[in-house]
């Protein structure tokens, strides 16, 4: 017997039943905020944990969702942090501007690597990913003069936001900001719910299930996993203009594989079968970092003992207990 | 000459190895050839010939009046051929829905949709729910392929083939490793599409029951050569066959 079959439930299982535990998650990020303080938490861990889950939902558009592993994501979640800052530091302080720079950067260069690469398969893929994410980490690293170089690009920060008849000043308040962050990150992960339960969606889980059978239904696997790589790039693109506005800072280990691993694990902490794995994934390991790092500087060992407990008990990922019991 | 696949003069070598050697034969429109063989007889090879899973070294291919010989897998897909496979090719964690559904919007044009109007989905819905009720599997369409029990994998795996719209459906050994239950489903299933649908089918089998109850032409190869062409009364009767089969009488 395959293990299979409950996998997809969360985008297959009764409509009602979807749209209420939808509802839910966005309860909860909505108050986040307002119940954050209750379990010693602050807002601004609540907007990193939505921009790392963003990004980790955006690798996994790619390895869940496409079947297609890449190790080397950072590449463009880096460039969207640099994108976004280099503008905020040197074009104008205007944040859509700043966002609108962070995806086209990351977003272009996932169209052209992936055009490169789209024909490989498995670790070879995964290699290549790798390959070009450095060629990027050593651009931002060593071009001192317009990224900082090892320093990073700083003396920048985001900018409060005119919407004309009121402005939202994310540059003072922790709160506004959070909503401006949920709001992109709704539009983002929207935008990504949206096409995977579309016929062209359909196409890549497809691909994921069985290659061989999605060529001989006509589809142009090629093509399509291209497509995916070049939309999951302009969606962690988004995410890194986000973590430059975060920090008020790019920071060259933003485009560094380490970087590309962590969102690996998150994703599979969380369910690479799952939409919202990732974001739980996210969650976690910010959470686990942010406790334990100020009590030792080795808090990356419990990070790795908390990934093989859940790998080894639940090699579906934390969100996939459910997908199994609702199968049972 | 109303020959649906015409097959002139294939062969394919990998390296030193002739897999097919010099094979011809006509499929006429409408009618079930099986194709049969001791094993390595070069029966998939050949399948994969046609299929365009690779090209043949030497011969030509036409299918409908059509040269197909230097077209691609989906080429071929989308001029009319759809294929099985001998070991079942499904999307396991995806519904029965879902496989279907993916092969007949793939078919309508839709494969880069990023959605579809409300009127274009009611369509699909209709021709996957109509496809999947043909295969007998109404019941189990919200099941993940992958759970189910063989001989329904298998006719999912039709109705996938099915939902491309194929004028010439190709099948890979469609009962292999079947019990008698199963088989008896899947031979079903092929009588049907072709006696009440007229579909033109060529069909690699090893269940002789099988072939002989519903093939109207059956082909013999032998060590990648054809060794004989007629209708089943004529191939039971050949020599020459039933040496290949059983070994040459001493």
């Amino acid at each position: 017997m395959r293990p299979g079959g409950e996998t997809t439930a969360a985008l297959r299982g009764p409509a009602e039943r979807r749209w209420t535990i939808l509802a839910g998650i966005w309860v909860v990020l909505i108050a986040a905020p307002f119940w954050l303080p209750l379990v010693h938490g602050y807002t601004s861990l609540g907007s990193r944990i939505l921009v790392l889950g963003l990004a980790a939902m955006s690798v996994n558009f790619l390895i869940g969702f496409t079947g297609v592993v890449s190790f080397g994501h950072a590449a463009y979640f880096g460039l969207g942090v640099y994108g976004a800052g280099m503008v905020l530091r040197y074009v104008a302080p205007s944040t859509p501007l700043a966002l609108l720079a962070g995806i086209l950067l990351g977003g272009g260069a996932g169209v052209l690597v992936g055009a490169l690469i789209c024909r490989s398969r498995g670790i070879y893929f995964a290699m290549i990913t790798i390959a070009f994410e450095q060629i990027f980490y050593y651009i931002a690293y060593k071009w001192d003069s317009v990224t900082g170089g090892y320093d990073g690009l700083r003396g920048f920060q985001r900018a409060a936001i005119n919407f004309g008849v009121f402005t939202l000043d994310i540059k003072h308040s922790d709160l506004a900001f959070y909503y401006f962050v949920l709001a992109v990150f709704a539009i983002v992960a929207g935008v990504m719910g949206f096409l995977l339960h579309s016929p062209f969606g359909r196409t890549l889980l497809a691909i994921r299930e069985n290659e061989r059978r999605a060529r001989f239904l006509g589809i142009s696997v090629d093509w399509h996993i291209w497509l995916s790589f070049s939309i999951s790039a302009f969606c962690i693109g988004a995410a890194g203009a986000l973590y430059a506005m975060v920090n008020n800072f790019s920071d060259p280990s933003s485009l560094y594989f380490d970087l590309s691993g962590d969102l690996v694990i998150m994703a599979v902490m969380g369910g690479i079968r799952s939409f919202w794995g990732p974001l739980l994934g996210a969650a976690i390991f910010e959470v686990l970092q942010d406790y334990i790092s100020s009590r030792t500087v080795n808090w990356l060992f419990f990070i790795g003992l908390v990934f093989v407990i859940v790998v080894m008990f639940f090699p579906r990922g934390l969100l996939g207990i459910f997908q199994r019991r609702r199968a049972a | 000459m109303n020959a649906m696949l015409e097959v002139r003069n294939v062969s394919k070598h990998f390296g030193n190895l002739v897999a097919v050697r010099d094979v011809s034969l006509r499929v006429a429109k409408g009618e079930l050839r099986a194709i049969i063989g001791p094993n390595g007889a070069g029966k998939t090879t050949f399948f994969n010939l046609i299929t365009g899973f690779f090209a043949p070294s030497s011969g030509e291919i036409i299918f409908d009046g059509r040269n197909a010989t230097r077209l691609t897998a989906q080429q071929r897909v989308k001029i009319g051929m759809a294929r099985t496979f001998q070991i079942t090719e499904v999307f396991p964690e995806l519904s029965v829905d879902e496989n279907v559904r993916i092969a007949a919007e793939v078919t309508a044009g839709y494969a880069l949709s990023p959605w579809l109007s409300a009127e274009r989905e009611r369509s699909v819905d209709a021709t996957v729910a109509e496809l999947i009720a043909r295969v007998g599997l109404t019941e189990k369409s919200k099941r993940a392929v992958g759970e189910l029990a063989h001989g329904d994998q298998r006719a999912a795996e039709i109705a996938m083939a099915l939902a491309l719209r194929p004028r010439l459906l190709l099948l890979d050994e469609p009962t292999a490793g079947m019990g008698e239950q199963e088989t008896y489903q899947i031979a079903g299933l092929i009588r049907r599409l072709h006696h009440d649908e007229s579909y033109t089918i060529i069909l690699v089998e090893h269940d002789m029951r099988v072939v002989f109850h519903l093939a109207d032409r059956i082909s013999v190869l032998d060590q990648g050569a054809l060794l004989a062409d007629g209708t089943p009364d004529e191939i039971a009767a050949n020599r020459a066959v039933q040496e290949a089969y059983l070994g040459k009488a001493a």
